[in-house]
């Protein structure tokens, strides 16, 4: 069962009974899912999760859908403890969270779009859509696919190829615009007011954000739920790193875990209207137009970037941002210290920490949990210049000998 | 003179109005003109000292008007203006 008890503005605090609605009626603040705590610590202990199946429906008394029937495994995805990348980082103990394997289409959106479908189906929507930077849409179509939902997809024109690949091979219907995300975006707003679809971040909005919170979750009990001190987080809408911190915040109300944690915030430099917002000390968001590889995080005027801004700055975290050299070198260093291929996003986030650490606002003495969204096999370009480094030889064992002679005089000798 | 476009969530602060023919030369001028003629549609897009609410976004001819310039943006004959919830859109 769900305990769901409705929206609730969060600026006005005025209450909703669960539909599909976008914003407030009276003041146009987001809304958000409030839920009956108290009657969820009655209706379930924490120690009954262990027994249940390791994804995100094992969280499903705080998820807003009535779960029933056959669910796909979504969430469940590792938590590592990654050594090599703290010592590269000069940090004591660095986990990773690791969403670039999650089901089915390799992000984190797989877990917002499995709430918001649920949710459609229950409103009795036959048409689902979203505008999107590329892993949204790839988690609706798929997820669509399953739930015999058609899909319209709405996309900026220059998307990473993979990720138009794999928006199309479910059958989706990808609209390209000419224009960047925010455009994108605001296309989808001013459609939805007269279209009778689902549109997964527009008004299925509150519901698809309540995705996010499973990586808290997650994150929580694999810490044995002690919460971590410090979470560094990519930003592009701002959603995420909010909904980490309001899943911990339940967990704090129901008595499951303890713990403050600090929230640090990565975006790129050339998309980065929160992170400036935090350096300049203000939580208003200045929105600026994207240039920057990390195209999954290209939203220049991010619809929760004053609330994300406002919880870093409250819990006493920071943000930073990193170039385009930057990102690609993060995406390398997680990939060659942990074996983890991350897409830009993932680069992003290993590069502010980095930055984070050098500049002293990340305490490297403090467990530390980076959150990694996407999969680097969708964004290949970033690092395509290194397929060129592996030299071509006839299969001649002579030929491949002397180049390893070499080139890798060390490995080559024999122990 | 130019067109202010209402989105269907704020119709019901306009009398319906879909479509408005404005004068004011900037930001604050149609803010002030808006509020004198739907005192309750102030209300909603603006904060008490007249800035518009981070809630709302305003576009020029598709542009987000902060990226023209915000206050100091002068508008011309023809432009077509939005005013957009940052996130509208409710069930049907």
């Amino acid at each position: 069962m769900s305990f769901e008890l409705g929206l609730r503005c969060r600026d006005c605090g005025k209450e909703f009974a669960s539909a599909p609605l976008a914003g407030c009626d009276e003041c146009f603040a987001p809304l958000e899912v409030a839920y009956d705590l108290g009657a969820v610590a009655w209706g379930v202990r924490r120690d009954d999760l262990a027994a249940r199946r390791a994804d995100m429906w094992r969280y499903r008394e705080l998820l807003p859908v009535t779960v029933a029937g056959d669910l796909p495994p979504v969430g469940g995805t590792p938590f590592v403890a990654t050594p090599k990348l703290a010592r590269a980082l000069g940090a004591k103990q660095v986990f990773v969270k690791n969403d670039a394997v999650n089901y089915p289409t390799l992000s984190f959106k797989d877990r917002v779009v499995a709430v918001a479908l649920r949710k459609a189906r229950e409103f009795g929507f036959e048409v689902v859509a979203c505008s999107s930077t590329g892993n949204l849409a790839n988690a609706v179509a798929a997820q669509a696919a399953a739930l015999g939902l058609t899909a319209y997809i709405f996309v900026p024109e220059e998307l990473e190829p993979a990720k138009v690949a794999n928006t199309l091979v479910y059958g989706a219907k990808l609209i390209k615009i000419a224009g960047n995300y925010d455009q994108v975006n605001r296309l989808c707003t001013e459609i939805a007011a007269s279209l009778p679809w689902g549109i997964v971040n527009v008004n299925l909005r509150p519901y698809y954000a309540e995705g996010s919170k499973t990586v808290g979750y997650e994150i929580a009990e694999a810490l044995g739920w002690r919460l971590p001190a410090a979470v560094v987080c990519p930003m592009a809408g701002g959603a995420l790193i909010g909904k980490i911190a309001k899943a911990f915040e339940e967990l704090r109300q129901l008595g499951w875990a303890e713990g403050d944690t600090r929230f640090y915030g990565a975006q790129a430099t050339g998309c980065a209207p929160i992170s400036a917002a935090i350096k300049a000390g203000r939580c208003e968001i200045e929105p600026e137009r994207p240039r920057t590889i990390a195209r999954s995080l290209a939203i220049g005027n991010p619809a929760d970037g004053y609330y994300a801004a406002r919880l870093i700055g409250e819990s006493g975290g920071w943000a930073e941002d990193a170039s385009d050299e930057e990102i690609v070198a993060g995406m390398r260093l997680l990939a060659e210290t942990e074996g983890i291929f991350a897409e830009t996003a993932g680069g992003v986030t290993v590069a502010c920490a980095r930055k984070l650490l050098a500049t002293g606002k990340l305490d490297p003495d403090q467990p530390i949990v980076l959150v990694i969204t996407g999969n680097g096999l969708k964004t290949l370009d970033a690092v395509a210049p290194r397929a060129e480094e592996a030299p071509v030889f006839a299969p001649r064992l002579a030929d491949v000998q002397a180049y390893l002679d070499t080139a890798a005089p060390a490995e080559v000798t024999a122990v | 003179m130019y067109t202010v476009r209402i989105p269907a969530p704020l119709q019901r602060f306009t009398g319906g109005a879909e479509q408005l023919r404005c004068e004011a030369a900037d930001l604050h001028g149609l803010l002030v003109e808006l509020s004198g003629r739907y005192p309750e549609l102030r209300d909603r897009i603006c904060e008490a000292d007249g800035r518009p609410r981070r809630f709302f976004n305003i576009y020029v001819n598709e542009e987000d008007i902060r990226f023209l310039g915000g206050p100091e943006y002068r508008f011309r004959d023809g432009d077509d203006v939005l005013i957009l919830p940052s996130i509208a859109g409710g069930s049907r």
